[in-house]
């Protein structure tokens, strides 16, 4: 695997690299392939997720959520319910003892409906029993009269004259400058002349692409389980994102200070942006308060699919020009986001959308427009991708065209209109770390290809080897292959002025003659591997092989959310920072207590190695132990990225984002085009990672991510009827993920191109391989079959023309 | 809700005498999906696993007698030889681990018209054995069997005890359209079985109609066509427009809805297709020119 190496240690003063740099002698710090600490419990089937959580004497929370998409709620009769044994409580909106909405960009989401309803599947009422089922036979007892009120359920019926409106009195702050009221976000950008460029191109090529409600499709389902205390708080154990955001949202509606609300982390079972929005939390805490008791609550799967936002379903109009020699124009386009019943975070997904809607690729000339809708379909939010997929579908997919038009290698015309460092954004913002699009392309594409007809062996057909597997449609007929390559870009961190922060407290104290380190952050582990490198930073930057990872809680500052690629950057930023003051701190006392024995204490570059206080020559001065003696160095700090800029709301001018990520993928795919299925052979993928602080793991981040854009492109979409805005699929039988039969090779070969900005040079990675890998397939599915093919997820239908 | 374990097969016809609305499970792939999702809350569940008969099959000279709860994991390991069409059939039903527990009865017990092992079993041919207290076994054939959507021929007392399949004497096909490459409900299935000593073709379709069915109408074309052809005798190739109407005859039988996994015109088409590549397949296979045409799972 070809790597380029970026050295991003500490030099000495004088500027000349030493022998030995901090962290450098240390086995298992930033770099190294150290194992998960949770890996074999998660593969044991032994690790503790949230929904195994016991206590003793604890009640069953059950939702009852509403049937209908969009209605006015005429009565909630609950009477019979209550008279179901085991029940403790139910409740409606009228129980709620405080605030009544929640929400991460504004505060527009019912604990409990009030006055209407406004998504199929929305919490309406509340049970408490001491038994699940209990509390689910008293749930289907509470009767809820619904008025129907006319659906909202695209462009046209959010923005027609007679609209009616899914929130009546926005008071939020987009509702100012939005053209409807049913539009929660708009995010221009208007750079050159569209329009005027335009005239210098030779070819034009239009297209309107669809692109699928997708879940996240985590498989622990949502749960948690809340503690009254005795101080009149809750103790709140339960998965999610980010604590301090939850934190934030609950006790307003628990009437409660946040420090009487104590959060802890339970086992996360993969979120993917879906747990970034409150699920459970607060009506699990408000039925704890109410009854006295402890409340766990657990979504069974059917439920999970109503218990969290999806993938923004788009639809995307694009015009691109070029030059007969291959030189893009110009590009306008508009993307138009569902952002379905509730804001969420539709806004920063609409300024994704649009401040990437370019892709990694350079055109000066741009008129740009990206909404995102209110409507009474599925609320949607936070997914892998975040806006930049959805546009990463339809601008490759508008690439090919052109390259077809322009009779040029797709590859070649791509990389002749790659971004760069130094290249400028739409939004006018300087790329300034590497950019290096174009040689991410040659790399896939240099890659040899998979062989032809592997199905065929001296033994007959190995169906398992073609399109449908086991389940035996074909044994080579209509079999045709396919390959087609993308690359995206994505920001990583939060975008647009947001003050993103993330908060480490580091101990360092001496337990039984061995120096220790504890981690100590509120970053939710939810797959990604923090617990791993959080480790490895502290090992390097102290020098210690014992770290103690405590648990994530509240009782330490914000880390924000584990999401936008940033936790790495942010909380391994932290960490690394703390480290670095305790360091500090420690060569301080050592100073203090030893400074007269040896001049270097004074004259040298001092390091911390293998638990002992070392000069940049190697020389030992005095082990940690000696320093330290019953002494404990805490430190916890605040560490912030560079800041950001909002984007301008009519030019959409701004420094908004912190980094950019880029991939790009070669799909190899066989084609039954009788059959209309897919077998995707190959997905090799090439991405600038910065630093592979853990490069095990950098590569699982990279197939996963490669394998979720696999399943948007092939199977996975959550189905709304448009007539009634119910979903029509939820459940794993219908709502279908690749299996390993449906998984392909994924080699990755990735790049170390530090990003000076950066702690270590670390670039966000878990997201850029979501964009590219659904292009790329799509790409060669439209290779293999010639047909146009403008949405996805691509169906056999699509296919065979049925 | 009440668990009840009979101890041996009397014991559960007696049960189910008691209590008819007593749902029978074995393997759990329905019944349980059904009870988790709270689709069903059955007063009294029966549960067979403890009759060990039912996990048995015997291999007679003209029939394989299948227990009602032989594991499909089972019949694709062992019992490839005299059931392949069921084997291959098998081979899609869900994952490893529901291969191991899920058997044929509980398919058969659901009759839901996407079960994998019902287009294989009509084209082999089978009569599913059934049993009450009151009134002993009694044979049902299975084009008699499927009498609904999820409706089959049993009396509300009777439990299925066995499935009588025809051995194979010539060469047999399963095909299954899904959205993915495993684990996947049939969005259409397509079962064939060549009978050369009676010299007759029979066909089974899934998920393209209220229940599943046979075609009949492509069955007798085909084994007219081939009588009238003398292709049973010499073997020949047999000609694309008999293949093609075949096809055509198989996807006219079909009587699919749109729902949310494929519409009612791609199934249509799907059946076609499998009719035309898995009766090419068969047809090869019996002219001699074995092509292999399994995974080696």
């Amino acid at each position: 695997m070809a790597r380029i190496m970026a050295r991003t240690t500490a030099q000495s003063p004088a500027g000349a690299p030493t022998d030995v740099t901090q962290g450098s002698r240390t086995k298992g710090g930033v770099g190294e392939s150290t194992l998960r600490p949770d890996g074999t419990l998660k593969v044991t089937g032994e690790f503790a997720y949230s929904s195994d959580m016991w206590h003793e004497d604890m009640l069953w929370g059950q939702i009852l959520r509403s049937t209908v998409a969009h209605a006015e709620i005429v009565s909630i009769d609950t009477a019979e319910a209550l008279t179901v044994p085991g029940v403790h409580a139910v409740l409606t909106h009228e129980d709620l003892p405080a605030a009544r909405n929640y929400g991460m960009e504004f505060q527009d989401t019912p604990v409990l409906a009030y006055g209407k309803v406004r998504h199929h599947g929305e919490p309406v009422a509340l049970v408490a029993a001491d038994h699940p089922e209990t509390a689910r036979r008293a749930a289907a007892k509470i009767k809820v009269e619904y008025r129907e009120l006319p659906l909202i359920t695209d462009e046209a019926s959010a923005t027609a004259p007679d609209a009616v409106l899914v929130h009546e009195h926005r008071a939020d702050h987009h509702a100012a400058h939005v053209p409807h009221p049913n539009i929660v976000h708009r995010q221009p950008i208007i750079r050159g002349n569209a329009t005027e460029a335009a005239q210098r191109a030779d070819v034009i090529v239009k297209g309107e692409y669809t692109f699928g409600m997708q879940d996240q499709a985590f498989l622990g389902p949502e749960s948690g389980l809340a503690v009254p205390a005795e101080d009149g708080g809750v103790d709140l154990y339960v998965a999610t994102q980010w604590l301090h955001s939850d934190l934030q949202q609950i006790a307003p509606c628990l009437g409660l200070p946040e420090e009487k609300v104590r959060m802890t982390m339970a086992g996360v079972g993969g979120a993917f942006g879906g747990r970034e929005d409150i699920s459970m939390q607060i009506l699990a805490s408000v039925l704890a308060l109410r009854t006295g008791k402890p409340v766990k609550m657990v979504y069974n799967r059917y439920e999970s699919f109503f218990g969290h936002v999806h993938r923004h379903p788009a639809k995307l109009s694009y015009e691109h020009g070029a030059t007969r020699d291959g030189k893009l124009t110009h590009m306008k386009c508009k993307i138009v986001l569902d952002g379905g019943a509730y804001m969420s975070s539709t806004p920063s997904v609409v300024g994704n959308a649009s401040s990437l809607s370019v892709g990694p690729y350079v055109v000066d000339d741009v008129e740009i427009e990206a909404i995102g809708l209110y409507s009474n379909n599925p609320p949607c939010g936070a997914m892998r991708g975040f806006g930049a997929v959805q546009a990463c579908f339809a601008y490759e997919a508008q690439m090919d065209k052109l390259a077809a038009e322009l009779d040029m290698d797709p590859v070649e015309f791509r990389q002749k209109n790659a971004m760069e460092q130094g290249t400028l954004m739409p939004t006018g913002q300087r790329v300034d770390s590497p950019a290096p699009v174009a040689e991410l392309l040659r790399r896939v594409k240099a890659r040899p290809l998979p062989p032809e007809r592997e199905w065929e062996s001296s033994e007959g057909v190995d169906v398992r080897a073609l399109p449908g597997g086991l389940s035996n449609t074909t044994h080579g007929e209509g079999v045709v292959r396919g390959i087609g390559y993308a690359v995206g870009i994505k920001n990583v961190g939060f975008s647009e002025g947001f003050d993103d922060y993330s908060t480490a407290r580091i101990r360092m104290e001496v337990i039984n003659g061995e120096p220790v380190a504890t981690v100590h952050t509120a970053a939710a582990e939810v797959g990604q591997g923090g617990v791993t490198i959080h480790a490895q930073i502290a090992r390097t930057e102290l020098g210690v092989q014992q770290v103690t990872i405590a648990p994530a809680d509240t009782q330490v500052g914000s880390a924000g959310s584990t999401s936008a690629g940033r936790q790495t950057y942010m909380t391994g930023g932290a960490i690394k920072n703390s480290c670095g003051i305790v360091r500090e701190k420690v060569l301080e006392i050592g100073r203090r207590k030893f400074g007269s024995y040896h001049p270097a204490w004074a004259s040298a570059e001092l390091l911390l190695e293998g638990g002992k206080i070392v000069t940049d020559g190697g020389e030992v001065l005095a082990t940690l132990a000696e320093v330290l003696e019953n002494e404990a160095v805490e430190v916890e700090q605040e560490w912030r990225h560079r800041p950001t800029q909002p984007f301008d709301l009519v030019t959409g001018q701004g420094d908004g984002h912190v980094q950019y990520s880029f991939a790009a993928h070669r799909a190899v795919v066989e084609v039954d085009t009788e059959l209309g299925l897919v077998k995707v052979i190959e997905l090799a993928c090439a991405q600038d990672v910065g630093k592979a602080v853990n490069p095990l793991s950098v590569i699982g981040q990279i197939q996963g991510g490669t394998t979720q854009g696999l399943g948007v492109a092939v199977m996975e979409e959550i189905i709304v009827d448009p007539k009634t805005a119910k979903v029509k699929n939820p459940s794993f039988t219908d709502y279908l993920l690749p299996t390993i039969l449906d998984t392909p090779t994924i080699p990755v070969d990735y790049l170390e191109l530090a990003d000076p900005n950066a702690p270590y040079g670390v670039r966000g990675i878990g997201e850029a391989p979501t964009l590219s890998s659904t292009p790329a397939v799509l790409a060669a599915i439209r290779n293999a079959t010639g047909l146009e093919l403008n949405r996805t997820p691509v169906r056999p239908e699509h296919l065979t023309g049925t | 809700m009440d668990f009840l374990r009979p101890a041996t097969w009397e014991e559960a016809l007696a049960v189910k005498a008691e209590h008819p609305t007593a749902v029978p499970i074995a393997g759990g792939t329905d019944v349980m999906v059904e009870i988790n999702f709270d689709h069903r809350r059955p007063e009294y569940l029966v549960d067979l696993n403890r009759i060990s008969e039912l996990q048995d099959w015997h291999v007679g000279e003209k029939t394989v007698q299948l227990g009602a709860s032989v594991p499909y994991s089972r019949i694709m390991e062992e019992l490839r030889a005299e059931l392949p069409g069921l084997a291959l059939a098998s081979h899609t039903v869900a994952s490893p681990q529901i291969r191991n527990r899920g058997g044929v009865g509980g398919n058969l017990g659901t009759a839901s018209p996407a079960g994998d092992a019902h287009p294989a079993l009509l084209a082999a041919d089978c009569e599913v054995e059934v049993e009450s207290q009151a009134r002993g076994s009694r044979l049902i054939p299975i084009d008699a069997f499927f009498t609904g959507v999820k409706r089959n021929a049993l009396e509300a007392d009777e439990l299925i005890k066995s499935v009588h399949i025809k051995k194979a004497e010539g060469p047999q096909q399963f095909s299954k359209v899904g959205t993915r490459n495993a684990m996947v409900i049939a969005v259409c299935a397509f079962g064939i079985a060549l009978h050369p000593e009676t010299r007759t073709v029979r066909t089974g379709i899934g998920s393209a109609a209220p229940t599943p069915i046979r075609a009949k109408a492509a069955e007798e074309f085909l084994n007219a066509a081939l009588e009238e052809g003398g292709f049973w005798d010499n073997g020949k190739i047999i000609t694309p427009s008999i293949a093609k109407r075949f096809a055509e005859l198989c996807s006219g039988a079909a009587n699919p809805i749109d729902d949310v996994r494929g519409t009612a015109s791609y199934r249509r088409h799907a059946v076609g297709v499998m009719a035309r590549r898995t009766l090419g397949w068969t047809w090869e296979s019996y002219r001699g020119k074995s092509r292999g045409t399994e995974g080696v799972a």
